[in-house]
């Protein structure tokens, strides 16, 4: 055998583990060279390469294999001996990874995962921005002049939402529609999964519908031959082109059905009414960055171009993927942050039960070593020990992600267009693995390679106490990091829970209790006139204000909270229009009554009346703050200001009303009679909210109200029914759903931490027994020692507090979005976060500090 | 020598390459190279071991008891001092036994429903 063969032979040897290598490294070397004696010529040295790998690599596989087989036996034997210690171990490590894997499952679902879209990351959003609006619908004419400049796109396509009533296919039914142009399909790039969508042929004058697929399985009972069916939609009769794929949910999860929106010459005709969604697809090989200069270049060109309409109007692109609110995803992002301090926590748990089973153990290893058992052979026990545990936890863990999911998925915002909830897939799988084996192997080498320390085992074959102060510190390392971690979460969810209070103490404007709201969405095609849908305003309210336990009923523009657009811009008369949210308001039509219904509070002037009719002088009722803005320090009473398209004439005063939700800002209100509608103008904007305040609980009432509204229309669907209270609930539902899970969360870490002060203190007492009882037999007193304990573990407690305070600051700096104005630093926060800490961390000191003042000294001494 | 029958039972059947090498073993002690050599050629050349299967088998059989590594070394002449030599324990017999009544019980089974091996 040649001496770089074997070098070579010697250097495969490596693969075996060292145990094998070291007993019979020599006897290998020489069985191979013998054997190689036979060869000879000129291709020995190669056959002699491929022989030693044939040799080595299967073989040592195979001892590897056979070792582990062995260490699992002996493990499990092992933990069958000592059950509390391995149903803890799984519990935590089961803790960590459930958390964990149900987290990262919801971050993935909503900020990684790409849509379902082909090559959804060329799919973004086109926004128009106004000062004070980040991102503002486009109007007609800007979407019109975007698409026809921009050269960095392959597709923009505008949408737009509605809701019609389908009538005919079972009860009448509200459909929430979205009118699209007709390349939309096209530049999402999603076929139909039957029929077709529609394309640039289609036209309003040949309506067609696309219906999506779970309208397909509910309402026509997934019908074979739905396509070329008719349907009535508010009247008008459409045709039934195509079903969309169960995958498709766009623009959002709710979305039924979608019908071509063609925009004609009188739509261009205003630049100022942004309603257009726009959607577009980036060619192939631009980049956002790209195409967001293009656009921004456009918007300045049309705002020279039109310098009154588009003033300070610019144009932004951003990645479909990413447009969701900052809340939404800052929510989930908080929720992983939280997990991975539980996985820290249970990690740091981990390490010190090893570390206390260790030191346990020395006297076992130490009679493992003495029959021949090397180092790397008790730690790779032990490792595969840890490791094994860990797996039986990640498996656990998985479980309890599984379970979790649901509570979760309400987390997820209602705009993301996937499919459905999220699940548990491959991915997450391997991630929950990834930090299971981590965690076994993070946390079990340490420990093992303590304990296989030839110094360790050296000592205790002397017979010499376990635990060395390697460990106590190791220990005392990890106790300072689960109190910070608790500390950590426990702010956290304190700062949140005080965010929730204050949104829920924030006055809407409005009294919500014992309102009741629906919709009854009058189809233009029957109600054309604003005295044909006055009418039917009239007799329903009529209808209602007479039932019992009514107390007062009006119909109005998009309830509070609900619609939260409607922006427009308003002037005194004579001032030009200037786009800019300092004159911005929303603007309402409502019916008589309103307010006092609503529990909005008249400030000054009166409600909008019976007797403000099409033909008397436009009026408006203001909020406060409109009032305000535009006459400071004067009564708004008889004063006049341009609003669409008309001069006004101020009547009333109310209060503002949160119409944006109750975490932001909302523009000042206007409010117009809905009596002074021009016809034809206003379709969106046509009252269709009813709402009801009653007496009585405001359900019971809603078969007398069907009947009145059946009563005057029998082919008028309802929609919608909500308790008004229900629509403020859900403002915070997200927000309630996370605190109650942070609240489970730091009540683990509470837990965890309490149990890791006392698992080692009572160790750290347990090791200390025999200086504990000389102390006692020197005479020191029982107060003393408890006294010695309880500061030992305060200590630690203190100084995790101390940690945790400050990275708690940083967190909540980052979630500042979050805390509706909480500050990050909020004091009675910190203070009781840290004193239930610190009241734990005593709690966890009190049984071991009791334990070492009982020591008996004649006992300990004795056993010397 | 007596030994327990389960104890014996578990190890069975046992694996050709054990086999073998306990019958390498029957007659005399071995170093691992003669181990090799020898099985190869009872077999006819069959059967040839390599090292690493050679020395995965010896470990795993001295941790069941059926060969011991010999304390006592030939003459020194005869030694080649790298290499270790095995003996056969009365357990590794009993075991091989135990083995060898498996097998002819199995090939008596094979005869009385009429096989009879292809001549060769």
């Amino acid at each position: 055998m040649t001496p770089a063969l074997a070098r070579f032979y010697r250097a495969l040897l490596y693969l075996y583990p060292s145990s094998f290598r070291t007993e019979y490294r020599h006897d290998l070397t020489a069985a191979f060279a013998d054997r190689m004696r036979e060869h000879s010529g000129p291709l020995a040295p190669l056959r002699g390469v491929t022989m030693a790998i044939g040799d080595v690599v299967p073989n040592a596989l195979a001892v590897h294999w056979e070792i582990l087989l062995q260490d699992l036996r002996y493990a499990v034997r092992s933990l069958r001996r000592t059950p509390g210690f391995a149903v803890t171990a799984v519990l935590v490590v089961a803790l960590g990874v459930g958390a964990n894997t149900a987290a990262f499952s919801l971050a993935d679902y909503v900020l990684l995962r790409p849509l379902a879209f082909p090559e959804p990351h060329r799919l973004v959003r086109l926004w128009e921005q106004t000062p004070g609006y980040s991102r503002m619908e486009l109007s007609p004419p800007n979407y019109r002049d975007w698409k026809a400049m921009a050269t960095s796109m392959s597709g923009i396509a505008a949408f737009t939402d509605d809701a019609m009533n389908l009538v005919g296919v079972g009860e009448p039914r509200r459909l929430e529609l979205t009118r699209a142009t007709p390349d939309f399909f096209q530049v999402l790039g999603v076929p139909a999964f039957a029929g077709r969508a529609f394309a640039p042929a289609d036209s309003i004058d040949a309506p067609v519908l696309v219906i999506s697929y779970p309208l397909w399985q509910t309402q026509f009972g997934s019908d074979p031959q739905i396509i070329g069916k008719a349907v009535r939609l508010d009247g008008s009769p459409y045709t039934i082109i195509g079903v969309m794929p169960a995958s498709f949910r766009y623009p959002d999860r709710d979305t039924q059905a979608w019908t071509p929106l063609v925009l004609r010459e009188r739509d261009f005709a205003n630049r100022s009414d942004n309603y257009l969604d726009v959607v577009g697809r980036l060619r192939n090989g631009v980049t956002i960055a790209r195409a967001n200069q293009e656009i921004g270049g456009i918007a300045a060109q049309l705002e020279r171009q039109f310098p009154k309409e588009n003033e300070k109007t610019r144009g932004t692109v951003v990645d479909m993927r990413g447009d969701m609110s900052e809340r939404s995803r800052l929510l989930v992002l908080a929720l992983c942050g939280a997990t991975v301090c539980i996985l820290f926590l249970a990690c740091a748990n981990l390490a010190s039960l090893l570390l206390t089973r260790a030191a346990h153990r020395t006297r076992e290893l130490a009679v493992r070593a003495a029959l021949g058992a090397g180092r790397e052979r008790l730690i790779r026990q032990l490792v595969t020990e840890s490791i094994g545990l860990a797996i039986v936890g990640g498996i656990v863990g998985v479980g309890i992600a599984a379970a979790a999911l649901p509570m979760l998925a309400r987390l997820v915002p209602a705009a993301l267009p996937t499919a459905d909830r999220p699940s548990l897939d491959w991915r997450v799988l391997v991630v929950a693995a990834a930090v299971a084996v981590i965690t076994g192997l993070a946390f079990g080498v340490g420990p093992a390679i303590g304990a296989g320390r030839s110094k360790a085992l050296e000592a205790l074959r002397s017979g010499a106490r376990a635990g060395g102060g390697r460990t106590q510190r190791a220990r005392a390392v990890l106790v300072i990091v689960e109190v910070a971690a608790s500390v950590v979460l426990l702010v956290s969810s304190g700062l949140l829970i005080r965010a929730a209070l204050r949104i829920q103490a924030t006055d809407p404007g409005f009294r919500a209790e014992n309102v009741l709201t629906l919709r009854t969405a009058l189809p233009l095609s029957k109600y054309e006139t604003t005295a044909q849908s006055g009418q039917f305003y009239d007799r329903v309210l009529e209808g209602v204000r007479a039932l019992p336990g009514v107390q007062g009923a009006a119909y109005m523009t998009g309830l509070p909270m609900v619609m939260k657009g409607g922006i427009w811009p308003a002037t005194l008369v004579g001032d030009a229009v200037i786009r800019s949210e300092a004159n911005s308001a929303s603007l309402r039509f409502v019916t008589p009554q309103y307010f006092s219904t609503l529990g909005a509070t008249v400030r000054e002037g009166r409600d909008v009346a019976e007797s403000d009719a099409p033909a008397s002088v436009p009026v408006a009722v203001v909020s406060e703050s409109f009032a305000r803005r535009m006459w400071p320090n004067e009564s708004a009473i008889s004063k006049q200001f341009r609003f669409v398209f008309a001069s006004r004439t101020v009547v009333g005063v109310v209060g503002d009303i949160r119409v944006r939700g109750l975490e932001r800002e909302s523009e000042p209100q206007v409010y117009l009679p809905a009596r002074q509608v021009p016809d034809g103008v206003f379709g969106g904007y046509q009252p269709k909210d009813l709402v009801v305040r009653a007496t009585v609980p405001t359900e019971t009432l809603l078969p007398a109200i069907r009947r009145v509204i059946s009563g005057v229309d029998a082919e008028q669907p309802i929609s919608d029914v909500r308790p008004l209270a229900d629509i403020v609930a859900s403002e915070t539902a997200s927000r309630m759903t996370q605190l109650r899970v942070l609240e489970v969360l730091s009540a683990i870490a509470l837990l965890i931490a309490g149990v890791g002060i006392h698992g080692l203190l009572a160790f750290a007492v347990s090791q200390r027994s025999r200086e504990l009882g000389v102390r006692r037999a020197l005479g020191e007193q029982a107060g003393s020692i408890v006294r010695r304990v309880l500061r030992e573990g305060m200590t630690l407690a203190v100084t995790g507090v101390a940690v945790g305070v400050f990275v708690a600051y940083l967190a909540a700096r980052a979630m500042g979005a979050l805390l509706a104005g909480v500050q990050p630093g909020d004091p009675a926060t910190l203070a009781g976060a840290a004193a239930l800490c610190l009241a734990t961390a005593i709690a966890g000191c009190l049984r071991p500090a009791r334990r070492a003042a009982s020591v008996d000294p004649i006992t300990v001494l004795r056993g010397d | 020598m007596q030994f327990d029958r389960a104890e014996i039972d578990a190890l069975l059947p046992l694996p050709p390459a054990t086999f073998h090498i306990l019958l390498a073993l029957v007659d005399q002690e071995r170093h691992g190279y003669a181990i090799i050599q020898d099985v190869e050629a009872r077999t006819d050349g069959e059967l040839r071991l390599s090292a690493g299967t050679l020395y995965r088998s010896v470990a795993r059989m001295v941790e069941q008891g059926l060969i011991a590594e010999m304390t006592k070394r030939p003459a020194a002449r005869l030694d080649d001092e790298r290499r270790r030599y095995y003996r056969i324990t009365p357990f590794g017999t009993a075991v091989a036994k135990a083995e060898m009544a498996r097998l002819s019980q199995l090939v008596r089974l094979a005869r009385a429903r009429g096989l009879t091996p292809e001549p060769t």
